[in-house]
Parts: C-alpha cells; structure tokens; sequence
C-alpha cells in the first residue's frame, strides 16, 4: 500500500504538526519506505489469531476511586508555558 | 587514590563498607572526569551540587547502619527519566525547560537505596533511535574510537553507554522499547539488562511505547547489572502493569554454575549477509556454554522475520497517542505565534518546532495505522503477529529452554552521519535481534564478548524466561568469565 501528497497532509493534519507544503514529497517518499517495510506483515497467516493486548497474563491491577492526592495547583501549573488566575492559558477558542 | 571513578559497583560498595574510600572521594572523582569528558556530549544536565550533597548524606549512612549496596554509588540517570526539580527532557526540544515537580519509581527506588546522581544523560529524542542521533543536545560520542571517525555509541541510551564505558559515572539507567539497552551496551563493550516487561515501574519514565518500555541498568560487569536491577525493580501502585512479584537478590544467583542449563540457539537469526565476525562471536560464545556445562539446543523462532515490521507499527500506533500531550499548554515548550492564530495553529506550530524529523516520522506513522480504514489492516494485524512472536518462545520455554543466545548487534559501532543519507528502515535494522524480547515481554541482557578486526567491542545476548532475570544472568556471567572481555577504551577525550 502506498500513499499520495494528500494523503500525507491529511495525517500530518490529525497528528496536529505542521508540515509545509513543500515539504510533502520527501515525507511521502519516507512514508512509503516504511510501509513498504511493514507490508511484509501482510505474509503472515493470522487466520483466528487473537491481536495481544498485554504481554504478560496478569489483569490489570484496579484500585478503589478514592481522593489520594490534591491541593498542587502551583505544582501542576509550574511548568506550563502560560498561566494566569490559576489556569493554563491559551489563545482563545470561542467566538 | 587515583581514578576511583574506574571502579565497578561491586569494588565500591566492598571499598565503601570497609570505610577504605569515602562516597565524597568517589563521587569527586566521578565529577573531574565528567568535566573532562564534555567531548563525549554524555552527560547533558550536571548536578554536581546535589551530588556532593546526596554523597555526605551516603557517608552518613554508611557510618550509622547497615547500608544498602548502592549506597554512596554515583550513577548517571537517563534523561528520560523524571528526577524532582532536575531538567528531564526526553532528549527533545519540546520539553525545554521541563523540571518535574516529582520523581520517577526507579530513579527515587536508586535514591532511597542512598545512590548519588551525577546528572542527566544524553539519548536520542523521546527514545527513537539507534545512534543518539536524534537528541536536541547533539550527539553522544562512543568512547571506542580505531581512526579519526567518531562512532555512535548507538540509541537510545547513547549518553547513557558512553558515560560507563569512559568511567564516568560507576553504572546508569537506561530504558529499552526496541533494544534501546542493548544495542549501546554492545557498541560500547559495557552490561545492559532490560528486565521483563513489568519488573520496573514505567511511572515518571517519560512515555514513549507502553506496551515495550522497560528501564534497566548499564553497567561494567554483569554483577554490578544483577545489584542495580535490584535496587531498581519492584512492584509499584502508581503503574498498573508493574508486577507483584517478589524481586529476587539477583547477585546471590551468580554462582557461574549452569551446568544442564539448555541454551537455546535460534536458527532464524542467522542472518543472510550476516558479517563473519558476529558469526563466529556467536559460534564462540556458544562454545563458551558448552565447555561450562550447558547444553546447547537448536531452536526455531519462525516468527522472527516479522519483529521489526510488526514493531515499527506497534511502537509508533503508542507513541503518537503518548505524544499527543505535548501540546505547549501544561509544559514544555510554545512557538511564537502570529496574530490572529487559534488553538489548532498553537499546536501545530508548537508540534513542528519542539519535535525533530524522526520523531515526527514516527507520530504521523503511528497516526496514519491507527486512522479509520487502515487500523485492522496495520495495527490489529501487527498485533496478531506480535502475538505469534510471543507465541515462538513460550513453545521453546515449554519445551525445557532454560535460555537463548544470540548476537546483540548485526554490526559494530558505526560513524556517527554515516547512516544519514540511508531511508529510516536502514537505520531500524539495528534492532533486528533485539525488539523480538520487548514484544514478548521477556529479559534480555548484552554481554561484552569480543572486539571486531578493528578493536570495536561486539557483544551476546541473552534472553531468559519471564522473571527468570536471575538466572539469565547466572549464564551472562557464567559467559563474561568466559569470555574474558577486559577491554576499555584508550582516552582521547
């Protein structure tokens, strides 16, 4: 299977990274090297194989939905690049 | 006493229960050589403060109780690691700046065992790569060096094996998803472990495959690898996949008796075009086992030829969910932005810049096989196939396989840029005769065997049986007495 500009543009526009339209011919290019590599997955018969979801067989372990941790607002908004009144900033999103 | 920093775990600890050395002398004698080693590009964030003061607490402790084994042990952390207050940036620009308000399980299980941290350790970006050719920090340089090329001292945890294998730091953590542990251990002639899937918490080691990711330590010998992992390892709440298991004293296993062990040698590595040398390292080695009493069993992995593939969708389907945090609002960095540009501009922007080229490689093939249309088709299929890898080796474990041998590495170190005009596949072949242990979940371990024609370290892998950790390393060390491998790098740095 193999992959076009446009198709190229529309993942780059899920994965949010901006990606100059100049640019589209050398990922398209990369893109295809590596689904070339993995297409050879496609000569593998996995007629009534299970897809993995954990590779060791313990479950999961739950715990009760209890309050463990809290009151860290400096903490939490310490690294963000923009905060103010106790939030993260960002441009706006509402009209 | 000269060079303290040349020293193994095991030689310290005995030097420091015995009050023959302080941890202040060692740790100063760790941070001379770091100063005279920024040629290496190893060690990224120094914290020769907090060193100075964690080894005063060390010699503390030593005086007023039994102390644990590290205690006092300077080690190198690897900058994927979270450590409180500290730079950890995952080797990317994105995460400029980022000083955890927290502590990573493993770096904090190493702090309360009374280890002192020199400082942060180079690697390549997020994790993804075989050269450390990817960090935002430039690249670490291999320690082992036959003419005027600078080799890689390969990836992930470049900075992390280059930083042993020049005697800067007694031991470091690394972190392996494809053989991120191994392959640089191989290329710098020093120990790497990555442990059963579970055996260490993943909390704080900043994401990059879930379902792969495993810490472990790099070391100079395998004893000094059986003490760290221990300290390292262990059941923790905050990680839901770390294993309640009891973690065993690794180092008491070390009794270099395998006889009767049944070793394993898997026919489908054998690779065509394989160099003779990691041939006959291989041959060699088998003969090792052999002479110390180990029966050597012919094995059949037939799943191997589709490791690579199946994890080069497997680990970037994880990686572009994982990475989608970065998005310049919690932390980390922001591009500038123009008038007028929203929310979807900030993260474009901020995604384009903090991220370099293979990263965002990954995440938009990651993206891509987990898109409609196509995620039965690449991502549920590689699954199926990482099913049957797993598959492989519980029927050879089942069959009375104690252990399997293998190379580490298809090559030598390489020069650093040589592999920059190749398409990114060539790159991912480093990791042929690794990623098939993270897909099972199973340890491995690298073991220095034997130089090249031009001096270059090679080494053995052996892979063990789920939480059989210690056991597989009784035959990694039963193989380093063996072998014999004493080499260390001439200083030119």
């Amino acid at each position: 299977m193999s992959i076009d500009e446009n198709t190229a543009a529309k993942v780059a526009k899920l994965a949010r990274i901006k990606v100059e339209s100049q640019d589209l011919k050398a990922l398209v290019k990369e893109f295809n090297d590596i689904l070339g590599f993995i297409g050879q997955l496609n000569e593998v018969d996995v007629e009534g194989i299970e897809p993995m979801t954990s590779v060791t067989p313990q479950q999961l372990i739950r715990r009760r939905d209890n309050i463990t941790d809290g009151d860290k607002q400096t903490s939490v908004l310490k690294n963000a690049p923009l905060s103010r009144e106790g939030f993260y900033a960002v441009p706006k999103v509402v009209e | 006493m000269a060079n303290l920093n040349s020293l193994t775990i095991s030689e310290a600890r005995d030097k420091l229960k015995s009050k023959e050395i302080s941890s202040l002398e060692l740790t100063n004698s760790c941070l001379s050589a770091i100063d005279a080693a920024n040629a290496l590009g190893a060690f990224v964030h120094k914290t020769p403060e907090l060193a100075i003061e964690q080894a005063k607490c060390a010699d503390e402790r030593l005086k007023r109780e039994n102390a644990p084994d590290l205690c006092g042990i300077p080690l190198g952390i690897k900058d994927l690691f979270c450590t409180k207050g500290v730079e950890s940036q995952a080797g990317s620009r994105i995460l400029e700046n980022f000083k955890p308000e927290y502590e990573s399980t493993v770096s904090q299980n190493l702090i309360d065992n009374g280890t002192v941290m020199l400082g942060k350790l180079n690697m390549d970006e997020f994790a993804m790569g075989s050269s450390n050719e990817t960090s935002v920090y430039g690249n670490a340089i291999n320690p082992w060096k036959i003419d005027e090329r600078e080799l890689t001292p390969g990836g992930s945890s470049g900075g992390s094996a280059a930083a042993v294998a020049a005697d800067l730091c007694l031991g470091a953590t690394g972190t392996d998803t494809g053989g991120s542990i191994r392959q640089p251990a191989a290329f710098t002639g020093i120990v790497g472990i990555k442990p059963t899937y579970g055996r260490c918490s993943r909390w704080g080691v900043i994401a990059f495959a879930s379902s792969l990711d495993q810490a472990g330590p790099m070391t100079k010998t395998v004893r000094d690898g059986a003490i760290m992992l221990g300290a390292m390892a262990g059941n923790d709440p905050k990680d839901s996949t770390s294993a309640n298991i009891e973690v065993p004293n690794f180092e008491a296993m070390l009794t270099g008796d395998i006889k009767g062990k049944r070793i394993g040698i898997p026919e489908e590595y054998r690779l065509d075009g394989m160099p003779s040398e990691i041939e006959k390292l291989w041959s060699d080695g088998t003969e090792m086992l052999r002479q110390a009493g180990a029966k050597i069993v012919n094995i059949s992995l037939p799943h191997t030829k589709y490791a690579l593939p199946a994890y080069y969708v497997i680990a970037p389907a994880e990686a572009s969910s994982n990475l989608a945090r970065y998005d310049g609002v919690r932390y980390g960095r922001r591009a500038a932005l123009s008038s007028g540009d929203g929310i979807n501009e900030m993260y474009e922007k901020t995604r384009s810049e903090g991220f370099g080229s293979e990263v965002k490689r990954r995440v938009m093939i990651g993206t891509y096989v987990l898109s409609a249309g196509f995620y039965d088709a690449y991502y549920n299929r590689a699954r199926r196939v990482r099913t049957l890898i797993k598959k492989d080796f519980d029927e050879v474990f089942a069959d009375g396989v104690d252990a399997i041998l293998t190379p580490t590495t298809p090559s030598a170190a390489f020069g650093l840029g040589e592999m920059s005009d190749a398409d990114p596949v060539q790159m991912y072949l480093n990791d042929v005769f690794t990623v098939t242990v993270n897909l099972a979940g199973l340890p491995g371990v690298s073991v220095p065997a034997g130089v090249d024609k031009s001096g270059l370290p090679l080494g053995l892998q052996v892979i063990g049986r789920p939480w059989e950790e210690g056991e597989m390393l009784n035959i990694a060390y039963s193989l380093e007495q063996s072998a014999g491998f004493s080499s260390k790098p001439s200083k030119w740095w």
